[in-house]
């Protein structure tokens, strides 16, 4: 049951990233609403590799009685979540950047003010 | 060294260090720049037709990144190690056309983008699109899709916002971004979903082993879903009409090959990922009902619409239905006995109508930009006899709405006669839909034909410049080649493009080795 | 030339078809009247002299009739391209749902 804890935070996070997208009418709440879900993803990208009492998979520096490859953790969804994360950081940069020039131009961040562009 | 072996790496290494040398050669002389960025475009195409003759007649060219022997994927205990790029006759295809396209567009940009200080940025990040176009075309791997993804959209958006000085664009933009970035995120979702199963990234090798449980199931909806809101289908059309308004022309008519490198992916999944392994019955009625209501809900709001390249953006929707039910038909009839009569033809006609689509909906856009340039409107109300003074660009928009109307003897005809018929053969509703579409598709395109360049003369304006219409020929002469000889492209180029669909096995095979 | 599913399609015989029955179609219009003037015959309007300054009608106006019978979709459809983004990603996550029925119902129900 304990292992699953983070699998129910995984699901967690993104139900409230969800939520923020979806009812939340500031747009920079949208944004932090994106940054949750990615979190949410990253998180279960990093769950995945883990395994119980595992260590850093390093062959030179593998402390002694480790079992390979069954005593470490998994490397590949670590470098996963690492390029996720720039790739979040990239994101997270341009959505703000557009939300500063919106509210430039309209002088709101209200979704429902927001929308010159219809029908 | 074999050049040719190395052709997939090149393609998408030479415009990435292209776009970054851009910035650097924009301090020194701008011309400079533009016939650097145009003279990388033209190896880009001169390159793709090479790779793609290659893969035509040849098969499938693998290559594994960092490997001393490319064509080989080193295999460890049946894992392929390394990222391995794989182009089969699909992905050929689709490169053909993100080269044309972005070709194109590179030199009507020259003159057409005149304001905004970062116009070496604006090249940077066109070439870039390209590299995230190309990528997305080329991997084998499901995590390296992602990473392309993720960099055809923020490019795609900054690019879409170049004209930040009209708050709209910044709109447009802004929905853009959050739209394909929570697609992107279920991606990444349903790839870690995989990936939990099987400790495997590369799409070839999932695919050997892949049993059709709960998880697959789950990412299948996942994937299915984000990638069909990422090439517009109805109903999560929305953010398309936003977007493709407010883009400069060039890149409105980059973002219609960059959804339909989406579409590449969405079909990618269903045919190569899962094929035959999953329920495609269902999955292809799916896809045949997203293809009708693109259709008609596509061009049912393009008819009142006042704004040209919203108009035109309605158009991209509806069209990108009959792709849908071109290949949903040949989905629905995988593995029947009827697949290799009618839903061979079936699924020609859906990818044939994809490189159709992209030439004249991107000659299209790029005449409403053309007018854009000279009267810097897009409302429709205030234009009016442009036929006087533009006269190559009406002749380009002419044959530009012909094709897309599907009125022979153009390339659009071919691709839905190919539709109709094949289409009939499952249920006649099918085919009356798509004809009924195709009227009101002409009968949209005559509004803005008569609205925008018949009548009096109205406004003083000049012929396009140079290298717009360069832009512009480009297209028309594609499009015209492709109205004449349909028969040479379909059994040369999108035959085996169809083929590669359908062959799960070969496309397994050629990464696991039998 | 191209094979269809029921038969095959030929840009450039259709080409010189084309051709072909335009000049017989002018062949034929050569044999009329030659006396016939421009403005020897005025277009009838309703019996109204015909407006002299030049007219243009505007995108909006054209297929007023058909939009116009079309009211109660149109006012669905404004309805749903709202422009709020939330309700786009709304749209996205409903499809989802109903994807997620699709693809699980059979197993539910054999």
């Amino acid at each position: 049951m304990i292992w699953n804890i983070p699998f129910i935070t995984v699901i967690v996070l993104i139900a409230v990233g969800l939520y923020a997208v979806l009812f939340k009418r500031n747009l920079i709440k949208i944004a932090v609403g994106i940054t949750i879900i990615e979190s949410g993803v990253n998180l279960f990208l990093i769950t995945l590799g883990y395994r119980k009492g595992g260590v850093a998979p390093i062959y030179t520096n593998l402390p002694p009685n480790v079992e390979i490859p069954k005593g470490m953790v998994l490397p590949v969804p670590q470098a996963l979540t690492l390029t996720s994360i720039v790739i979040g950081v990239a994101v997270l940069a341009l959505i703000l950047s557009f939300t500063m020039k919106i509210y430039e131009h309209y002088k709101s961040l209200d979704s429902h003010i927001v929308r010159r562009l219809k029908e | 060294m074999n050049l040719i072996q190395q052709m997939p790496a090149i393609l998408i290494g030479m415009p990435l260090i292209a776009a970054f040398l851009t910035p650097i050669i924009d301090r020194v002389n701008k011309k400079i720049r533009n016939g650097f960025v145009i003279v990388v475009l033209i190896l880009e195409e001169i390159f793709m037709i090479t790779l793609a003759w290659h893969v035509f007649t040849n098969g499938i060219a693998i290559y594994t990144m960092g490997a001393s022997n490319p064509s080989i994927v080193p295999l460890q205990a049946a894992v392929p190690i390394r990222i391995v790029l794989e182009i089969d006759g699909m992905s050929a295809f689709m490169g053909l056309i993100s080269a044309t396209v972005c070709l194109a567009a590179g030199i009507y940009s020259i003159s057409f983008i005149k304001e905004g200080n970062g116009k070496g940025k604006y090249y940077t990040l066109l070439l870039i699109m390209l590299v995230g176009m190309l990528g997305m075309e080329f991997t084998g791997d499901l995590f390296n899709l992602f990473v392309f993804l993720e960099i055809l959209s923020i490019t795609s958006c900054a690019l879409i916002a170049y004209r930040n000085w009209y708050g709209d664009a910044v709109e447009g933009a802004f929905k853009y971004m959050v739209v394909s970035n929570i697609a992107a995120l279920f991606v990444l979702f349903a790839i870690g979903l995989l990936y939990s199963r099987y400790d495997l990234l590369n799409i070839a090798a999932i695919s050997k082993i892949m049993e059709y449980g709960s998880l697959e199931k789950i990412a299948l909806v996942l994937l299915v879903s984000a990638f069909a809101m990422k090439c517009g289908a109805v109903p999560m059309h929305f953010w398309a009409p936003d977007s493709y308004t407010v883009a400069p022309a060039p890149i409105t008519a980059i973002l219609v090959s960059a959804s339909q490198a989406s579409l590449y992916a969405l079909f990618r999944t269903c045919f190569s990922l899962y094929g035959n392994l999953m329920d495609y019955h269902s999955i292809g009625i799916v896809l045949i009902l997203f293809g009708l209501l693109s259709m008609f809900i596509g061009v049912t709001m393009a008819l009142p619409q006042k704004d040209i390249k919203r108009l035109m953006a309605y158009h991209a929707v509806s069209q990108t239905g009959y792709m849908l039910l071109g290949v949903g038909v040949g989905l629905y009839l995988l593995g029947s006995s009827n697949f290799n009569t009618y839903g061979v033809k079936a699924m020609e006609g859906g990818i044939f109508h994809i490189i159709n689509h992209a030439m004249y909906k991107g000659l299209l856009f790029l005449t409403a930009g053309a007018i854009f340039y000279r009267l810097k409107t897009r409302n429709l109300n205030e234009m009016g006899g442009l036929a006087h003074t533009m006269k190559f660009t009406s002749i380009f928009f002419i044959i530009g709405a012909l094709a897309i109307a599907g009125i022979p003897p153009f390339n659009g005809f071919a691709s839905k006669l190919l539709i109709y018929e094949a289409c009939y053969k499952v249920n006649p509703i099918l085919s009356i839909i798509a004809m009924l579409v195709s009227i009101l598709t002409l009968a949209s395109f005559v509004k803005v034909f008569h609205s925008a360049f018949m009548g009096p003369k109205l406004h003083d304006v000049e012929e396009a410049p140079k290298s717009l219409l360069i832009g512009m020929g480009i297209l028309t002469f594609v499009i015209i080649l492709f109205g004449l000889f349909p028969g040479w492209v379909v059994n040369n180029i999108v035959h085996p493009a169809v083929t590669a669909l359908a062959n799960r096995i070969d496309y397994i095979n050629a990464v696991m080795g039998g | 030339m191209l094979h269809t599913t029921g038969g095959y399609w030929d840009a450039v015989a259709w080409i010189v078809a084309f051709i072909v029955i335009a000049v017989v179609v002018y062949i034929i219009r050569g044999l009329g009247r030659r006396d016939f003037r421009k403005d020897s015959a005025e277009p009838f309007f309703s019996g109204v002299e015909l407006p002299t300054e030049k007219t243009h009608v505007k995108a909006s106006n054209i297929y007023w009739g058909f939009t116009d019978s079309l009211k109660g979709y149109y006012s669905i459809m404004k309805k749903m391209h709202d422009g709020i983004i939330n309700n786009y990603i709304a749209w996205f996550i409903a499809i989802s749902v109903l994807l997620f029925f699709v693809v699980f119902l059979p197993e539910v129900i054999p």
